[in-house]
């Protein structure tokens, strides 16, 4: 299956014509799965001003499998997981949800989205989304407050 | 002073570990868990069998006999039985469910072929409930019958009608109904949209590429379904092969274009991938046909492959156990497909379950090992040192002799002789109180695990009857069929303990009233019967032939103590007269 062709197309476009705040680079210049990708917060967000590095890799079975985004910056907010691996979970990113012609565009386009409003009640991190509901104050100190001493 | 108390907090038993149930983290995470696949289906030649549960009397299991070989033999005239049984099953389906009368399920429902009936069932028990068992190939035949129903009704091609059933959950009427009232809305819920022009083929278009593996080679074979997305042969198949085989997915495949949901009709399908996926797809959509049917249900025996049809609801199972009997011989009940439980209904068999998987042990242990604090009834275990208790939890100080108040014990510490004091008698009947339920829990406990064990080694010895058959046999000159009644008390045994040992888990739950009576009267009947064949039944192969008649009698008896206690138990639920000391 031309997966490769497929990697190769998309990624040409995202260097070419990138999306808002967003930059993709190959991790390793001769592997097409792994991908760098730096997101600068949102305008707005407690994340403005950060720039995130955001980890993105392709399983073999790409385009029919999702691929996967974690952040390699650690950041404070109830869809990304609070530990070293930094996952985010997307509800376009589930398999059986996935589809084919979905690109990699969108999904970064849909993360950076999702850092402007995160989605507390599909949260991985149960206690940030319940700061984020009851008292968004906080929440907005605590993210700004971490953007700052790890996103910049 | 010494402080010597242990406060056990009920959620923790002491000697049992409780195995962490994890649910699936995060909403994005979880996965539907999926049935183990079936195996392939070789289509039986057996076909609807229509059955009825009974007792296990000899004449019964050659009735039934007679029913699957007059069955099996007009294998012409059964396509238009069944197709007879099925719409009328559908018709009575929908009525039913505007209808909560429990008559209207279990009444007279054969009005179209009574004269089948007449010779099946001379009368139902009251604790039997009519259900059909259907093989594969039955099954398919139901869908289909359906979807052409449909597809004529509606003026549907039939794959869309697939479709739009499978989104309907196979609730006919009320798809036919919010189909006429919003046709559209209706299609493209059910993902099938309002275009059905254009024959299902693959085309090779002029400069076309296909966006999901970005190939765009001259002559690239491609399809598109009525929403018009257009993906080459090769990336559509392994969508589609991916789905199937990895995913188990086939009643809601969407078309691999974003956002888009139009499901992937079997036209579409067939077309595109090879014959063992097609197979594949088509038992999954059995499988999906079966689930979403409530008045179907797997029967739940490894590798077995049929299916039984019973119209039983859930709203039901408050007052009727309805066991059925697959063709495989196994019996199970068709409203929670635990094995059979009569007379205990199915909530009270979930909760009983439940409770001695997490108290069996422990109760014992701290029946043998604890006492209650008199005050806030904590249960205590007595970790050494002197009679002076300290309650961890209400700081209660008492004595663990006399269970009476410490203050009241005056300078006489470390040696209770107060057994007479009113504080303490007080507490000491409180304590048996509590006691008294746990003591009770396991009575009925204890005799349920005991029926249990003994079914099993009943079980073991059944195993052993054949040898017993056949020697007996060779030993007393009796002929294969004389010596038969070992077997014929064997199953006895087996059934009669299944029964007695879930009436104990149904006594457990039963408030006393009148009728309490005479249920354990039934009970102990039973049991007495059952203790004595299981003791002939164990005697020694050349004492067997003289005690032939006294098996066979005990036999019958047995089995006509069963009847009896069922068909008690299942009235008095059906008709409301039992009252249980739980809510459930």
């Amino acid at each position: 299956m031309g997966s490769q062709k497929r990697i190769a197309k998309e990624l040409g476009e995202l260097v070419q014509s990138p999306p808002d705040g967003i930059t993709v680079e190959l991790a390793d210049e001769s592997n097409l799965y792994d991908w760098k990708v730096h997101m600068e917060g949102p305008e707005g967000s407690p994340f403005e001003k950060g720039r995130f590095l955001i980890k993105l890799t392709l399983p073999t079975g790409y385009p029919f499998k999702p691929p996967s985004v974690s952040f390699a910056t650690k950041i404070y907010h109830p869809n990304v997981t609070n530990d070293d691996k930094g996952s985010m979970c997307l509800g376009m990113l589930r398999p059986d949800e996935w589809k084919p012609s979905s690109k990699i565009s969108a999904v970064l386009e849909f993360a950076r989205q999702l850092l402007a409003e995160p989605m507390p009640d599909d949260a991985v991190e149960g206690r940030i989304a319940e700061q984020y509901k009851n008292d968004r104050k906080r929440y907005e100190e605590i993210a700004r407050d971490w953007t700052r001493k790890h996103a910049t | 002073m010494s402080k010597a108390a242990e406060a056990i907090a009920d959620s923790q038993p002491p000697s049992k570990a409780k195995a962490a149930t994890k649910a699936a983290s995060g909403p994005g995470l979880a996965t539907a868990p999926l049935k183990p696949p079936r195996p392939p289906t070789p289509t039986p030649a057996t076909s609807t069998t229509e059955l009825t549960a009974r007792g296990s009397s000899v004449s019964s299991v050659s009735a039934k006999k007679d029913i699957v070989t007059s069955a099996t033999t007009s294998m012409d005239s059964d396509d238009d039985f069944m197709s007879d049984v099925s719409s009328q099953d559908d018709f009575l389906d929908t009525q039913d469910s505007d209808n909560d009368s429990l008559g209207e399920d279990f009444g007279d429902l054969d009005g179209g072929f009574s004269d089948d009936k007449d010779l099946l069932t001379q009368k139902r028990k009251p604790y039997e409930v009519e259900f059909k068992v259907l093989n594969p190939a039955d099954i398919e035949r139901e869908q289909l019958a359906q979807i052409s129903d449909v597809s004529a009704i509606l003026g549907l091609p039939p794959e869309s009608a697939a479709i739009l059933l499978r989104f309907g959950r196979w609730k006919r009427e009320k798809l036919i109904e919010s189909y006429m009232d919003h046709p559209e809305v209706t299609l493209e819920d059910a993902g099938l949209g309002t275009n059905f022009e254009g024959a299902a083929k693959l085309e090779t278009i002029p400069g076309f590429m296909c966006e999901i593996c970005c190939e765009d080679g001259e002559g690239l074979k491609s399809y598109a379904m009525r929403c018009g997305h257009r993906f080459c042969v090769d990336c559509y198949r392994h969508y589609l092969g991916q789905k199937i085989k990895e995913e188990g997915e086939a009643a809601r495949i969407e078309c691999p274009g974003e956002h888009c949901h139009r499901i992937v009709d079997s036209r579409s399908l067939d077309l595109l991938v090879t014959n063992d996926l097609k197979t594949r797809y088509r038992v999954l959509l059995t499988r999906t046909y079966v689930d979403d049917k409530e008045n179907l249900r797997w029967c739940p025996a490894p590798n077995c492959e049929y299916a039984v049809d019973c119209h039983v609801k859930n709203r039901d199972l408050r007052r009727i156990v309805p066991t059925v009997k697959c063709a495989c011989s196994h019996e199970f009940c068709f409203g929670c497909t635990l094995n059979d439980h009569q007379p205990t209904p199915c909530g009270l068999v979930k909760m009983w379950l439940q409770k001695c998987e997490d108290d069996s042990e422990t109760a014992n242990w701290i029946s043998a090992n604890t006492k209650e604090c008199p005050r806030c009834q904590s249960t205590i275990e007595k970790n050494g040192g002197c009679n002076h208790m300290t309650c961890r939890k209400c700081k209660h100080e008492f004595c663990w002799m006399c269970m009476g108040l410490w203050s009241e014990h005056g300078t006489s510490w470390y040696n209770c002789n107060r057994y007479e004091e009113k504080s303490g008698s007080d507490a000491r009947g409180a304590q048996a109180k509590s006691r008294a339920s746990l003591e009770r829990y396991l009575h009925y406990y204890n005799r349920y695990a005991n029926h249990e064990q003994s079914a099993k080694l009943d079980k073991d010895l059944y195993l052993k009857t054949e040898k017993k058959m056949t020697s007996l046999q060779s030993q007393s000159g009796l002929s294969w069929i004389e010596v038969q009644f070992l077997d014929t008390a064997s199953q006895a045994l087996q059934q009669c303990r299944q029964t007695l040992k879930w009436t104990y888990a149904f006594a457990f739950y039963l408030a006393r009233n009148n009728l309490t009576e005479i249920f354990e009267d039934n009970q102990k009947d039973l049991e007495m019967a059952v203790e004595s064949l299981s003791e002939m039944f164990e005697k020694p192969v050349p004492d067997l032939a003289n005690l032939k008649v006294d098996i066979l009698d005990k036999t019958a008896y047995c089995n006509k103590r069963r009847i009896i206690l069922l068909s008690d138990t299942a009235e008095n639920l059906k008709s409301g007269e039992w009252s249980f000391n739980v809510t459930w």
